[in-house]
């Protein structure tokens, strides 16, 4: 026998469900007087530096219907590649940018929408620059465990040419799927959950 | 707000994830998982700083209220109807360790399992006083508590006779973003647990027991409310004390 490891397991994930408004955009739904304003529902404000953007986009489900009950938070640098974190020890990040937010889609037409900077580029593992990205998570109905996955910008070829997560994906008509359409300043992210135009999920 | 061994924030990747202690994406018995579960197998990256990092909230965005469901939604004077409890418990990471300033948001619904939103069409009434949503942030030692009414089960059109067993749902921010997480706490002793499809996604009989709160006497208030005792964990993370050196540790 050996010495236990000692570690904890990991609480299992369960779905978010069709009433996960009610919990983090409960004005959204119609639940005012309880909070302010719903948390990650504004990511900028006139101080905050950088290129203002707009990143819009649908979640799809594997028979091509726009979710209406998902729920979308986005994690990014701000525009110098700084990350408004404690575990960010490059720098500190801009002080009128969080990072974070967080975006239902919406009940009519499954659309999400972020008003926020251009990212910066910020380093891999091992020091490479990996291009400017936004992290998404999308959790609802019928997901089980949150979906990680990255945006990246189809104006920075010659970044994504380059980038480190970009280039572990095998099959290489997938690298799209991680790339937005549009242009400056509103880019637009579909999502696909399943099917022929799949987007890429990561395990991080 | 963060792990700080001598004050200094910790910059390690995060445990991987064992996939097979969680529920996978697709599973049929919960119908809905059909066609919003990937087909593909997922990348796998070991966490950068995208990944590592997070972001953190300050305890200055709670109201007074935020953590008491029985009251944070009731005209003044009145309360919720309902069997009052104390929900209350730590957030830890896989090392054991607590994991401060953790925002943990709650929703849930009502005594009778109604749910305050505008696609449920259930029959049981919304309570006027009982709006079903709360958060707070936890302290120096991973604790944090709320109060609020134990919820009812609920029906829902998944097979003919389907309901959910009682359940609060949680959503957790760690110190990163790989941390993040959704779950639901269930009640003790509810035989509804074992016939629920949601709960049966998980395949592992100790990972649904990890997710069943515990009556906890001691706790417990007299002649006010119960408590349930419901302790989270979250992804561990490495010493840092190779971290950023390109031979890795």
């Amino acid at each position: 026998m050996v010495q236990d490891l000692g570690y904890l397991k990991e609480t299992a994930s369960q779905t978010a469900g069709p009433y996960v408004h009610i919990g983090l955009t409960p004005n959204f739904c119609g639940i005012s007087g309880i909070y302010e304003t719903d948390l990650g529902s504004s990511m900028v404000n006139d101080r905050t530096l950088g290129q203002r953007i707009t990143v819009t986009g649908r979640v799809i489900d594997g028979a091509g219907m726009p979710l209406k009950d998902a729920l979308v938070e986005i994690w990014q640098a701000d525009a110098a590649g700084l990350y408004h974190s404690p575990s960010e020890t490059r720098g500190s990040a801009d002080p009128n940018f969080a990072g974070w937010g967080r975006c239902p889609t919406s009940a009519e037409d499954g659309v999400f929408m972020f008003e926020t900077v251009k990212p910066g580029r910020v380093p891999f593992r091992d020091g490479r620059l990996m291009a400017p990205h936004i992290t998404f998570w999308i959790v609802a109905r019928g997901i089980n465990i949150g979906l990680h996955t990255r945006m990246y910008f189809p104006d920075e070829a010659a970044a994504n040419g380059e980038d480190p997560l970009l280039a572990k994906i095998e099959h290489r008509d997938r690298v799209e799927t991680l790339v937005a359409a549009g242009e400056s300043p509103v880019y637009v992210f579909d999502i696909h959950l399943q099917g022929e135009k799949e987007t890429v999920f990561l395990d991080i | 707000m963060s792990n700080h061994d001598n004050g200094r924030p910790e910059t390690g990747a995060f445990f991987p994830r064992d996939r097979s202690w969680h529920p996978p994406a697709l599973s049929p018995g919960y119908k809905t998982s059909v066609l919003r579960s990937p087909r593909k197998a997922l990348l796998s990256l070991d966490g950068t700083i995208s990944e590592i990092t997070g972001p953190v909230f300050g305890h200055s965005m709670l109201g007074e209220l935020d953590n008491d469901l029985i009251r944070n939604f009731a005209k003044p004077g009145e309360s919720a109807i309902g069997e009052r409890i104390i929900v209350h418990g730590r957030v830890l990471d896989e090392r054991g360790r607590p994991v401060a300033g953790a925002l943990v948001e709650f929703w849930q619904a009502n005594a009778g399992g109604r749910y305050r939103h505008k696609k449920e069409s259930y029959l049981a009434p919304l309570d006027p006083n009982f709006g079903g949503c709360g958060r707070t942030i936890t302290d120096e030692n991973g604790y944090y508590y709320f109060r609020t009414i134990k919820p009812g089960p609920y029906p829902w059109p998944n097979g003919v006779n389907d309901w959910r067993p009682a359940h609060i749902h949680f959503s957790v921010f760690g110190h990163g973003f790989a941390q993040r997480l959704i779950t639901q706490m269930y009640f003790e002793g509810d035989p509804m647990i074992w016939k629920c499809p949601i709960v049966g996604t998980i395949p592992d009989r100790q990972a649904i027991e990890q997710l069943i709160a515990a009556l906890d006497w001691g706790n417990t208030v007299p002649m006010d409310a119960r408590a349930y005792k419901f302790d989270i964990v979250l992804r561990g993370r490495r010493s840092t004390f190779f971290e950023n050196r390109p031979e890795g540790n």
